[in-house]
């Protein structure tokens, strides 16, 4: 078990036909991802060949609609490495056609594209992961993104996080200590996105496969705070936590689109303090997110179930 | 992207939202032909820097004849001001907003952002005018009313009246306060701003609605549908080094340390001056190098870094991903030749090809201290600059 994504989920890649999605698309296949097409508009009918590291071609059918790359490949989720100014056209193609699950990579989507995308998918069927993030992976069983699949082992603890490279950092800090993932999530850095938080713990929450969760929020909005009650009011499993940017300057968008202290709202320190107010255990630096989950474990008597031997 | 207030007036004005006639002057003798031009008995002079607290620090004036107008002007031109969004060195006045001068009857609050919470726009309203609304938050949040905008219809009429019955607006300006409300919001979509700030709205005592002050902020991922827009930038309001960061695409912050961080991913770039400050250091800057990031890249990021004064010494954490460390360390030896190094400089990798970045930097014959992990980094840096 694990969330989101497994072995059998079959994927598709809006804009395959871009250099960076088929770098991906190659990443996704050698992990053993099971991509079954593309779409790009006006090469339907056609193929790509993408050249595999144990020296297999894998040739993937090109369809110019979603609708069209659902219907012959039966995929349930889609992932999106469309330009920015294409991006929400591309998540509402893929809304439209019922899939379950859409994760969108895109950096740099207008945040009144995302407002409309929200408005859009209300009452629908599929969940949206990003946009601006690196992706999701079940270790062992599917990769649908941009992080890089070895530094994950097949495990019992699920992470979730605002940031990408914090996600591997964290990831990492897991597998050299024996620790596995269930799966890895990361919703994205920016203000107005697919899944939040809750979300997410909400599913590792249900998932009989993850023992303890590590959240990795940062600076800007509520949505940690948020998680943090929710947590506290109906989580089973322990969960740690980490915000990044305690040293940021007000009013200062650091790199990500959401992440800005702006009103006095949105600070570290805020956040810190209501998550461990509902039983958080929040690592002090970003180097100890492993050993503070760790010591949770320990302490919960989890630690033998989450070594991966 | 910040604009100046009398550019975000010249916006607002296209699209029905009221504001104070005026012009943009950056001599004195263009402050007095503009005022002339006005030809009101009273005249503002008025300080245009990207910062708030303008009047407090001295940078508005009201101006009863061309005789102070001049005066004002000479005063304010060339003048640093210092206020609580300045940051203590201040910013030098380039250009003032000549204005003419209205009868204030009582000021107002009404402000557009994107809630992140509902995913959606909301408009803020409130009867404390004139002050910072960050303030009435915090103390009597009651006053502050707001209404939740749907995108597929934008902002009803209904709404706009219950938030101008809300903030007291006298009745019979009413559906001309709505007006304005809704044209400020149709503004705010059709350019994309991230903040439309309109504080104070005034009431005028020949019964008008107008925006005496106009704070626009805009979304700079949709930048690219506004060329109009793009055109309003100012450069001298923006610091040098992040400006040439940008032609580079590489997000950089300018902070007050010593210690000069590259990093790739911004999360992992923002835990990286947590945990130099964690060990007693202070960061010198935030950079996010990004995630395709080339040998050229790190070059110029190196340069900007180098190029801050200020910077002891230099940290590098790297987790290649899809990036690679033997790329990241290619261009680290490339530019520490290149550029001469001078300052301590500790390099941590992690992630693809680790061995083969870690053998480059071994082998380059730079005084470059490795590290094993973030927090040994940290603590090796911080001890460097000592």
């Amino acid at each position: 078990m694990s969330i989101l994504v497994d072995k059998n989920t079959k994927v598709i890649t809006q804009g395959i036909t871009g250099k960076t999605a088929l770098f991906h698309a190659k990443g996704a296949l050698d992990y053993g991802t099971q991509m079954v097409g593309g779409t790009s508009p006006g090469k339907g009918g056609t193929t790509v060949d993408i050249k595999l590291e144990n020296g297999e071609t894998k040739s993937l059918p090109v369809f110019n609609t979603v609708v069209e790359a659902v219907a012959a490949t039966g995929a349930t989720a889609s992932v999106i490495y469309v330009p920015p100014a294409f991006a929400a056209d591309a998540i509402l193609e893929a809304v439209d056609a019922q899939l379950d699950l859409v994760i969108c990579i895109t950096e740099g989507i207008p945040v009144l594209d995302m407002v409309k995308v929200s408005r859009y998918m209300e009452g629908k069927k599929t969940r949206l992961i990003g946009p601006n993030c690196p992706g999701v992976i079940t270790p062992g069983e599917c990769k649908i993104g941009i992080m890089p699949g070895y530094i994950h082992t097949k495990g019992h603890v699920g992470v979730v996080s605002r940031s990408g490279t914090l996600t591997y950092e964290a990831v990492h800090q897991l597998t050299t200590r024996g620790i596995g993932q269930s799966s890895a999530v990361g919703i994205g850095g920016d203000p107005v996105k697919g899944s939040e938080f809750i979300d997410i713990l909400s599913m590792f929450n249900d998932d009989p496969n993850t023992y303890a969760v590590i959240m990795i929020g940062e600076i800007g909005g509520s949505a940690e705070e948020e998680a943090a009650e929710w947590v506290k009011a109906n989580m089973k499993k322990p969960v740690v936590g980490f915000i990044g940017g305690a040293t940021a300057p007000p009013g200062k968008r650091m790199g990500h689109a959401g992440a800005i202290i702006s009103g006095g709202k949105g600070t570290a320190a805020e956040k810190i303090a209501t998550l461990e107010a509902c039983g958080i255990k929040v690592a002090p630096t970003p180097s100890d997110m492993g050993s503070t989950l760790v010591s949770v474990l320990e302490e919960q008597g989890l630690l033998e179930k989450c070594k991966t031997h | 992207m910040n604009i100046h207030e009398y550019q975000g007036k010249e916006v607002l004005k296209q699209y029905g939202v009221v504001v104070p006639e005026g012009k943009v002057a950056f001599t004195v003798d263009e402050a007095v032909a503009a005022a002339e031009a006005l030809g009101t008995q009273v005249v503002v002079v008025k300080a245009q820097i990207h910062a708030g607290g303008r009047g407090k620090a001295g940078g508005v004036k009201v101006a009863k004849n061309l005789d102070e107008v001049r005066a004002y002007a000479s005063e304010i031109l060339g003048k640093t001001l210092v206020t609580h969004q300045t940051g203590p060195e201040g910013k030098e006045v380039k250009r003032l907003l000549i204005e003419q001068g209205c009868d204030i009857k009582k000021e107002y609050y009404v402000g557009v952002v994107v809630d992140r919470g509902t995913g959606r726009v909301v408009m803020m309203a409130s009867e404390e005018g004139g002050t910072e609304i960050e303030e009435v938050a915090a103390h009597t949040p009651e006053k502050i009313f707001k209404e939740v905008i749907d995108p597929a219809v934008g902002l009803q009429p209904f709404q706009a009246k219950k938030l101008a019955f809300a903030i007291n607006i006298p009745n019979e300006l009413v559906n001309k306060a709505a007006s304005f409300m809704i044209a400020l919001y149709t503004a705010f979509v059709d350019k994309d701003c991230s903040i439309a700030e309109i504080n104070p709205l005034v009431v005028t005592g020949d019964g008008n609605v107008m925006a005496l002050d106009a704070k626009l902020n805009f979304d700079s991922n949709a930048l690219y549908r506004h060329k109009d827009i793009l055109a309003l930038r100012d450069l001298d309001e923006e610091d040098a080094k992040e400006i040439e960061a940008s032609k580079f695409d590489l997000s950089y912050i300018a902070l007050d340390g010593n210690i000069g961080c590259m990093v790739n991913g911004a999360g992992l770039a923002m835990a990286t001056m947590d945990i130099i400050k964690y060990y007693g250091g202070d960061p010198a800057n935030f950079l996010d190098v990004g995630g395709g990031a080339t040998k050229e890249k790190v070059t110029e990021a190196f340069k900007i870094i180098l190029s801050d004064d200020k910077v002891k010494g230099i940290f590098v954490n790297i987790f290649g991903g899809i990036m690679q460390c033997d790329i990241i360390a290619e261009g680290v030896i490339a530019a520490a030749r290149e550029l001469g190094l001078d300052r301590p400089l500790v390099v941590r990798l992690e992630g693809t090809n680790v061995e083969l970045g870690k053998k480059l930097l071994n082998e380059s014959g730079l005084n470059i201290v490795a590290a094993e992990s973030m927090s040994d980094g940290a603590q090796k840096i911080v001890e460097l600059v000592k």
